[in-house]
């Protein structure tokens, strides 16, 4: 299967390089921009097939290593 | 007395470890590469500066997960004393060692400059050379070196005092414009509940000779010597 994971920041916490962006925008005259949040994608390639046993997979390599949960949270996506 | 210091790849901060460790110990501390699984016992770890595997993922992300760390984590929980600088400190925070997390500055620049902080307490093995709420002045070089941690941590941090030093002006007050990078509470360092772990971006050694420009980084040197020798 194939994983998606998006990792943000969470609510609450600052993102200056969100402020940045959106900054950009409105002086490249794009109003109404509201908030910018910047976050990450990230891919994965599975050998596993079960939707729930590779879910339970992706969320481990979450918590260890690809969010810090600290500031981020993370929602994953399965496709096959 | 023996001292490691850890070595990954993208260190840059290893060597000035190397050296302050010598001449405030007299021997050579030992140089223990990242993807080593063992470390002899020793009495003090410092877990260097620098940019391990490239800052990817997050800044201290990969590096928490070496083979060495594990090692680090554990000799920690046995009581050895560990002092992360920098990416030493993103890299304790990732492993777990030490609460909360490094952000991106918040003006989103990479800082070099000295800056002053005020010692919180000086009952520690690595601040006892220090006098309290002295501003000291060490450099600092990073950019995610803001300090964040949730409302509960904070209020944990600041009520057992585990808060090691505060961005200051020279006097030693705690503001808004001496804060480099948008840490919470100014914060620039802190220690583990068990006060044996230390992580902090400011950098202590390099400012341990007059040659450099300085000698506030070596009371904490000193501190070290003394009280591991004790």
């Amino acid at each position: 299967m194939k994983a998606r994971i998006h990792v943000m920041l969470k609510n609450g916490v600052l993102d200056p390089q969100g402020k940045a962006v959106q900054h950009a925008l409105g002086s490249l005259g794009f109003d109404g921009v509201n908030e910018v949040r910047q976050g990450k994608i990230i891919e994965l390639d599975l050998d596993e097939t079960d939707e729930k046993a590779a879910h339970e997979a992706v969320e481990q390599m979450c918590k260890n290593l690809l969010a810090n949960t600290v500031i981020e949270n993370y929602a994953i996506e399965l496709r096959d | 007395m023996k001292t490691a210091v850890i070595v990954f790849p993208g260190s840059n901060c290893d060597r000035d470890a190397q050296v302050a460790l010598k001449q405030s110990f007299g021997s050579d501390p030992i140089m223990v590469w990242h993807g080593d699984a063992e470390m002899p016992d020793v009495d003090l770890i410092i877990v260097p500066g620098g940019f391990s595997y490239g800052d990817y993922l997050r800044s201290g992300a990969m590096a928490a997960h070496s083979p060495i760390m594990r090692e680090v984590v554990a000799q920690a929980n046995r009581g050895v004393k560990v002092l992360g600088i920098c990416n030493g400190f993103q890299i304790l925070t990732e492993a777990g060692l030490l609460p909360g997390a490094l952000m991106r500055n918040a003006d989103l620049k990479f800082v070099c400059r000295d800056v002053h902080l005020r010692v919180e307490r000086n009952d520690t093995v690595f601040s006892s050379h220090y006098t309290q709420n002295s501003a000291i002045r060490i450099p600092i070089a990073h950019h995610d070196g803001n300090y964040f941690a949730d409302e509960n941590t904070l209020r944990r941090l600041s009520g057992d005092n585990l808060i090691a030093f505060r961005y200051c002006d020279e006097k030693g007050e705690i503001t808004d414009a001496s804060n480099p990078n948008g840490s919470l509470y100014n914060i620039a360092g802190i220690y583990n509940e068990n006060l044996n772990v230390l992580g902090m971006m400011p950098h202590p050694e390099r400012l341990i000779d007059p040659s450099l420009g300085g000698t506030d980084g070596l009371p904490m040197f000193q501190g070290l010597v003394e009280s591991l020798a004790a």
